[in-house]
């Protein structure tokens, strides 16, 4: 007896990613790709918060910080370094060391679940006043510039592994962002079915019954923590790469609170959710950005208000909730699983 | 000498400030375990109303204290009704919607005003410590903060109604057999706590610039010591806001005002490992 | 003379004034099987609670095999081989019962073997039908079959049960008590309960607290009959 098997709906997903990925250039021109990768950049952090806020059970609200971190990170090391290969894992390493610092702290603390949203929101609310402060010539990192509100323009984009003096056209920049989330999705499925991933999921049904199976959830807390702190530092790096600059609104409230809802309208438990969030947030926010009667926080605030009390399961739940009893009315009565008899 | 007491005296100001900032979301918080992500905003709400007002010719005072607390109450009034009361119980949703709330309140105000910051001057002038000038407005600020505590204190302490809002946060059944209206409760606990934050922000005008997004520098503190305080209100936000006022006031003087932020995050983070429920969690249980 | 499986020196818990366990020397051997019973109050929780960890005792020590585990958290406890079911069901909600027991089942061994063993555990304990059900779905009987299927799973040497009969009807406590006989043919167990039919169906020896002491020790036959039992439950005190 073996539960049903997860393969087929993987390669389903990542078939049909690839799909997007080679498709999407013959259908949209070199604008429509620049656009697309910033929306992949942050369905690659919507997945970092998907991951660990609904799998993990960890009420992250400051994953803009991890996210602030890798771009800045990928800008100083590469502004110091030229080449792009060791600032790449940088950018994804040095979040996730923080995110397991900050996760010692709060989860071997013990803190319950709402104190780590204000302890995750205070730090990002916090790294945004300390690096919105750096301007000025004296506020530098090597040869890197912090720039303070101003940001740091003229970031040097990535180049092939090793050489620096290839660095990537954005056309070759979207297929690295777009090859990265089909990565990162395989690894955080592959993920949730292993051992590991399965004790997570099981914390977050019930952290006392796995303490009691001989688990130690802080730990695993604690792990998945920093790789989600890692993704959002990939993100970060690859939206540095995206416009080539970053500034202090990484950190910002608005950022931090954006994240929360790509996944709350996509989907909390879902991996798919958060990507289709993510890319349908922030298509709606360039939409409201071309216009000027309405301002884009207005908006995402009615937007968050009206998912939490209306559709708090976010819409991707709910629409393979409507299609599975579209499904189960068209199957003949006979063949709909009877009601288990009670042994 | 002289610049000891002027220390002492930056560390007073930094502690009322901390307490006028952190006592409204401590009344909702402690009374109602509600986290108000949109407290920032209460404060900025609270701050316009009174440069608006002020502006228009009414008087400084009588904006700060008076129509400060009485629009963002019933501000508080209207999200009660509205939002908060379909999500008690639910503490991580109570949470995504203040903060969607606080979005949309950034986002009315910036359009309503722009983001253009603007201010009041400090009233009271200055006097001074020994060679020192400082500012005689703090003298104001220190006695609005054990203002606000003494009368929060006597009303749970000595109100009928400070009694009903005990029963009700310790026993809401209990409560309603006994007459009570736990809802109403909760929704006048609500507007008291918007009122205060609504008064803290009207207060702190002419220190600090007035801008759509000025709510999200006093979050960071805010919530600090709340959490840091524990579960007793008073008591909580009182010694919570000493602790970390010094510690801001030693660091910002040594630096900078933003590495006394890092720094209050820092202590923070390091109570919370020794002291899981603040600092009431462990000594002062049984106060108010 | 064997090192007891489980053993208490002097446990003692006090909760500021009140002294919920008061000195408390326990012992049990291998594959044993003892039932704790006592008025309401009389510390069976408390005592149970220090020996999975959930509480850190005030005074005296708890041996495992030898081995002190009053300071230790409930996860080494667990992993040393026991197997803890609550009085309130602590069980993945959101999961199915095929789940619930592979993540007990898990824990230290590979994937196929731990799909054997939930297999084996489930024929066990007769939750083959329902193992793909999501178990808070379940009726609370099941879920403390399920319970008790995972604390199988862990293969645990020794396996403590907080009232693992509430809320059964009288069919389920039937087939539980012939599980917990099946059970005691290789683990030991302890067992916590109020329900007196479910007592008498399964127990060998008893352990009476009261008022966080062990009043009486004695085979179950004995302890039901002592007068002194009797007399705590309705409320008169020992002289």
């Amino acid at each position: 007896m073996k539960p049903r098997s997860a393969w087929p709906s993987l390669c389903a997903v990542l078939a049909a990613m690839l799909l997007v990925m080679f498709g999407l250039p013959l259908v949209t021109g070199l604008f429509g790709l620049v656009q697309a990768t910033v929306f992949i950049a942050m369905a690659v952090l919507a997945l970092s918060q998907g991951f660990i806020w609904g799998f993990g059970g960890i009420m992250s609200f400051g994953q803009s910080a991890f996210f602030g971190l890798g771009g800045y990170t990928y800008a100083v090391a590469v502004m110091n370094m030229g080449d792009s290969t060791a600032p790449f894992f940088l950018a994804i390493l040095l979040p996730a060391a923080f995110a397991a610092l900050l996760g010692y702290f709060m989860f071997y603390g013990r803190i319950s679940d709402a104190y780590v949203g204000v302890i995750t929101l205070t730090v990002t609310v916090i790294l945004f006043n300390v690096v919105n402060s750096t301007a000025g010539d004296v506020y530098h990192i090597g040869n890197a510039p912090l720039g303070g509100f101003n940001g740091m323009p003229s970031v040097p984009p990535l180049n092939m592994p090793g050489d620096p003096s290839t660095p990537l056209e954005p056309q070759q920049i979207y297929y690295v962002c777009m090859a990265l989330l089909i990565l990162v999705y395989a690894l955080l499925r592959l993920i949730l079915a292993s051992k590991f991933g399965r004790v997570v999921v099981a914390i977050r049904e019930n952290e006392t019954r796995a303490m009691l199976l001989g688990y130690d959830p802080r730990l695993y807390k604690l792990l998945v923590f920093a790789i989600g702190g890692g993704i959002a530092g990939l993100a970060g790096c690859l939206f540095t790469n995206w416009g080539g600059f970053i500034s202090p609104t990484v950190f910002g409230l608005s950022q931090s609170a954006q994240i929360i809802i790509f996944v709350l309208v996509g989907g909390l438990g879902t991996l798919i959710g958060p990507i289709l969030g993510a890319v349908a947030i922030e298509y709606l926010i360039s939409v409201i950005g071309s216009q000027q009667t309405l301002n884009a926080d207005l908006i995402l605030g009615v937007v968050l208000v009206a998912f939490v009390l209306l559709v708090p399961q976010g819409v991707v739940p709910v629409l393979r909730n409507g299609v599975q009893r579209l499904l189960a009315l068209r199957r003949p009565a006979a063949l709909r699983a009877p009601k288990v008899a009670q042994p | 000498m002289a610049l000891a007491a002027l220390i002492g005296f930056n560390v007073l100001n930094s502690i009322a400030a901390l307490v006028l900032l952190s006592i409204g979301l401590g009344v909702i918080f402690g009374m109602m375990k509600i986290i108000n992500l949109a407290h920032g905003e209460f404060l900025m709400l609270g701050a316009y109303a009174t440069v608006v007002t002020t502006n228009a010719g009414i008087n400084l005072f009588v904006a700060m204290l008076v129509v400060a607390p009485v629009f963002v109450g019933a501000v508080g009034l209207v999200v009660e009704r509205g939002i908060i009361r379909f999500l008690y119980g639910r503490m991580i949703d109570t949470m995504l919607a203040t903060w969607g709330l606080s979005l949309f309140l950034v986002g009315i105000i910036t359009t309503i005003f722009g983001t253009t910051v603007k201010g009041v001057a400090a009233p009271f002038g200055g006097f001074s410590i020994g060679p020192y000038q400082t500012s005689a407005y703090s003298l104001f600020m220190i006695a609005m903060a054990l203002a606000v505590l003494a009368g929060i204190w006597a009303m749970l302490r000595l109100s009928r109604f400070g009694l009903i809002v005990r029963a009700t946060m310790q026993n809401p059944d209990m409560a309603a057999a006994l007459g009570v209206s736990p809802p109403r409760i909760y929704m006048a606990t609500f507007v008291l706590g918007a009122a205060l934050t609504g008064l803290a922000g009207g207060v702190l005008v002419p220190v600090s610039g007035v801008a759509p997004t000025m709510g999200a520098a006093y979050i960071a503190r805010a919530f600090i010591t709340v959490i840091g305080g524990g579960a007793a209100v008073i008591t909580g936000s009182g010694l919570a806001s000493a602790l970390f006022g010094i510690i801001d006031q030693v660091v910002t003087f040594r630096t900078t005002p933003v590495f006394g932020q890092v720094a209050l995050l820092i202590s923070a983070l390091v109570m919370i490992r020794i002291l899981p429920q603040g600092i009431t969690g462990r000594f002062f249980r049984r106060s108010l | 003379m064997s090192v007891p499986l489980l053993q208490t020196s002097g446990l003692t818990m006090r909760f500021g004034g009140v002294t919920a366990v008061d000195s408390v020397d326990f012992a049990l051997g291998e594959v044993e099987l003892r039932c704790l019973i006592g008025p309401n109050g009389a510390g069976k929780s408390t005592f149970f609670k220090m020996l999975t960890g959930q509480l850190m005792p005030t005074a005296g020590t708890i041996r495992f095999r030898g081995r002190d585990i009053t300071e230790a958290k409930t996860h080494e406890i667990a992993r040393l081989g026991v197997g803890i079911k609550t009085q309130v069901p602590n069980v993945f909600n959101g999961l199915s019962v095929y789940e619930n027991v592979f993540v007990a089942a898990t824990r230290g061994h590979p994937p196929h073997r731990a799909r054997t063993m939930v297999d084996q555990v489930l024929t066990r304990t007769g939750l083959t039908d329902i193992a793909f059900r999501t178990v808070g779905q379940l009726a609370h009987g099941q879920r403390q079959w399920v319970e008790i299927s995972a604390v199988l799973a862990q293969e645990p040497d020794l396996i403590l049960l907080d009232e693992p009969a509430a809320g059964m009807t009288y069919d389920e406590v039937v087939r539980t008590s012939e599980l917990i006989r099946e059970i005691n043919r290789a683990q030991a167990l302890i067992v916590v309960e109020h329900d007196m039919q479910f007592i008498r169906m399964i127990a060998k020896t008893v352990t009476v607290f009261n008022r966080g002491r062990i009043l009486v020790e004695d085979s179950v036959d004995a302890v039901l009959t002592n007068q002194t039992v009797r007399d705590i439950y309705l409320g008169k005190q020992a002289a």
